[in-house]
């Protein structure tokens, strides 16, 4: 009885301690640090809504003019409305949410939590993750610096969806005094854009290592290579090897005016023989190259070389050329106009003006680099 | 009898500790910006190490979150930030991926500066984005009162103090040094604002509210229509009536923004030009926070004598 009784004892004894700390606390003038201090952060906004996540809403809306007879697009389209929600969950951890609504109906683009300081340098990701597979994969539509993804995407890394699963991801910086390192393993369920289990057991993992280096205060180069395994059939297993560099120029005292960013991603897939269907193993390769110049305010030009082979058959690659021109009326939101002319492997050739109206209210947390 | 033994024995490590913690390694201070940097080495002389993230001459709201800052953070025993939302747009992915629990908000090796600041600006109606760029915290350029710089010193202070126990009176004596020396300075820089009083002044950003609070100037206009949005030939247009009108004979201008249009402005109305440095490193001259006020009143009052 006396045993039963005790924990709930002491747990009523402790909560009132506790209460009476603080009330005691509360009743404590708090030690003013300066003659007139203005009123914390916190004071400012409604105390109700003082615990709701960053919600931020963002809008991407594409339009198509031109011919593409392989993979066309809707010539107006709302394409995408992402409700991104953001928040610390506790002092441990952090939870975004990225929901995706479009025309095919929602998904969960992202779900996960950040535990951003476990023991050892570990951060952990657990739940519904783009995989830390080159650059493009990890972007939202929104952070996109064009209207569409490289070929290398779409042919190799699963479209629009790209390596996006449910899975845990734990990343730690390598110590070295020369420059940023950072490594990434991840391990997911299977369900991708390119992969696909059948079973229980055959799980998707992904690596990532990733190296940064100033070259002085304005410019940087950024380089990865990226590792992803998995099933794409019963017994059968694919792998694609990706490398990715990133040279970024931005000037410190003209920095609202002026940046130049030359991007490129390199991917290799080797797609296994299935011997019922006839398919020999198969090796695919897609490369893109794309510099972005802002030379005023509001305004960026950029261009794109696109090349990427077709995994489902040998032999066979689409090949393409973009340019770009975006406008920035502030910050939250952009008008951009993208040329892309496409040869695809079938024969045709595209020739098609992409635009895309792109914007975003609310609050969103600030993007990594 | 146990717990006194254990009392004791947390006593002798205690004291055996506290000689070696006063030789230890300078403590490994980061700040985002210069200002904060420049305030954190007067209190904390040789027994801090600090670094800045933003210079000086860099806009602090557009800082970019690059990899070799997230190193920074991974060593640092203690982050000083400006607040109220300044380095909203690139200081939380930083913090997150710095894997350093001594500095997330609410830890013990976080400061945020504004705590115990006189912000200006304090929105006191909803605010929205077709108000441009505004923060709904107040406005984060604080700094540019000495008054603050003798309040941030001082929970930087506390903030040492506390991390850093058997340095406190040595923080302590710091602290009171650089009171005294920043009083001595106030005084002169107050002297050579006296006469300017009622001065009526157009800034490019809304930077210097609380620069011109302490000096009593008027600023009558801002080049940018709203907070954070570009120059449009209307409002400037607008600006440049206002100016003849009400005799505006010097225009502020932050040393990250274009000159174009100050400088068509500047033209068109007669008003001077100053380019003012903001931050603490924003020249090669203003490389402590003294020397900062220093050029800034040296620039203001010889432009405003210059103009009447």
């Amino acid at each position: 009885m006396s045993i039963v009784h005790r924990p709930f004892v002491l747990l009523f004894a402790s909560l009132i301690l506790a209460g009476s700390a603080g009330i005691a606390r509360a009743q404590e003038p708090e030690p003013s640090p300066s003659p007139e201090p203005t009123p914390g952060p916190a004071a400012a906004s409604p105390t109700s809504k003082i615990f709701n996540p960053d919600i931020a809403v963002i809008g991407n809306f594409l339009g198509a003019i031109g011919e593409n007879e392989v993979d066309p697009r809707p010539s107006l389209d709302m394409e995408e409305v992402e409700i991104a929600l953001q928040a610390a969950v506790d002092p441990y951890a952090t939870a975004n949410f990225f929901l995706a609504f479009g025309p095919e109906g929602a998904e969960i683009e992202e779900a996960y939590i950040t535990f951003p300081t476990l023991p050892g340098g570990f951060l952990m990701k657990v739940g519904r993750l783009k995989a830390s597979f080159g650059k493009v994969n990890t972007f939202h539509a929104h952070q996109l610096p064009w209207t569409d993804r490289p070929l290398m995407n779409g042919n190799l890394l699963g479209g629009e969806e790209g390596l996006a699963d449910s899975g845990i991801s734990i990343s730690r910086l390598i110590p070295n005094p020369v420059l940023f390192l950072e490594v990434t393993g991840e391990v997911f369920r299977g369900e991708s854009g390119v992969f696909q289990a059948p079973e229980r057991g055959d799980l998707a993992f992904g690596g990532r290592l990733r190296g940064y280096r100033d070259l002085g205060e304005a410019v940087n180069v950024d380089v990865g290579s990226s590792f992803a395994y998995g099933h794409v059939a019963p017994g059968a297993t694919a792998r694609i090897v990706g490398f990715d560099a990133t040279l970024r120029y931005r000037p410190l005292r003209r920095a609202i005016y002026r940046r130049f960013i030359a991007r490129a991603e390199a991917a290799w897939r080797r797609d296994p023989g299935i011997a019922d269907a006839s398919l020999l193993t198969r090796m695919s390769r897609g490369a893109y190259l794309s510099a972005e110049y802002q030379f005023s305010r509001r305004w960026f030009a950029g261009a794109r070389l696109d090349a990427a082979d077709r995994p489902e058959t040998i032999d066979e690659s689409d090949k393409g050329v973009s340019a770009l021109l975006t406008y920035w009326p502030s910050e939250f939101s952009q008008v951009r106009g993208q040329y892309r002319r496409i040869r695809y492997a079938e024969g045709p050739t595209s020739n098609e003006l992409l635009f895309q109206f792109l914007f975003s209210i609310g609050a969103h947390g600030a993007h990594t680099f | 009898m146990k717990l006194s033994s254990l009392v004791r024995s947390i006593l002798l490590v205690v004291t055996a500790l506290g000689p070696l913690a006063a030789s230890a390694a300078p403590l490994r201070v980061v700040t985002t910006t210069e200002d904060l940097a420049s305030l954190a080495r007067e209190v904390g002389g040789d027994h801090v190490a600090v670094e800045s993230i933003a210079r000086g001459y860099q806009d602090p709201h557009f800082v970019e979150a690059k990899p070799s800052f997230i190193l920074k953070l991974n060593r640092a025993e203690l982050l000083i930030v400006v607040g109220r939302d300044l380095e909203i747009g690139w200081l939380p992915p930083l913090i997150q991926q710095s894997r350093n629990p001594k500095i997330q908000p609410g830890a013990a090796g976080y400061l945020d500066a504004s705590e115990g600041a006189r912000v200006l600006d304090m929105p006191t109606a909803q605010v929205t984005r077709a108000m441009g760029d505004v923060h709904p915290q107040g406005n984060p350029h604080y700094w540019l009162d000495p008054a603050n710089g003798r309040r941030i010193a001082q929970a930087i202070q506390r903030k040492l103090a506390a991390i850093r126990p058997a340095d406190a009176s040595y923080f302590a004596a710091r602290y009171a040094d650089f009171d005294q020396r920043l009083a001595a300075a106030e005084k002169r820089w107050d002297a050579a604002m006296a006469p300017f009083k009622g001065t009526k002044v157009v800034t490019y950003h809304r930077s210097w509210s609380n620069l011109v609070d302490r000096f009593g100037l008027d600023v009558i206009g801002f080049v940018e229509p709203r907070p954070g949005i570009p120059p449009s030939p209307a409002h400037t247009f607008a600006l440049m009536q206002e100016m003849k009108r009400a005799g505006v004979k010097v225009l502020l201008v932050e040393p990250y923004f274009d000159l174009k249009t100050p400088n068509s402005i500047a033209r068109e109305t007669g008003a001077k030009v100053v380019v003012l440095p903001p931050s603490t490193g924003g020249v090669p001259q203003a490389g402590s926070y003294l020397a900062l006020f220093d050029h800034i009143v040296g620039l203001l009052s010889g432009a405003l004598a210059g103009a009447r």
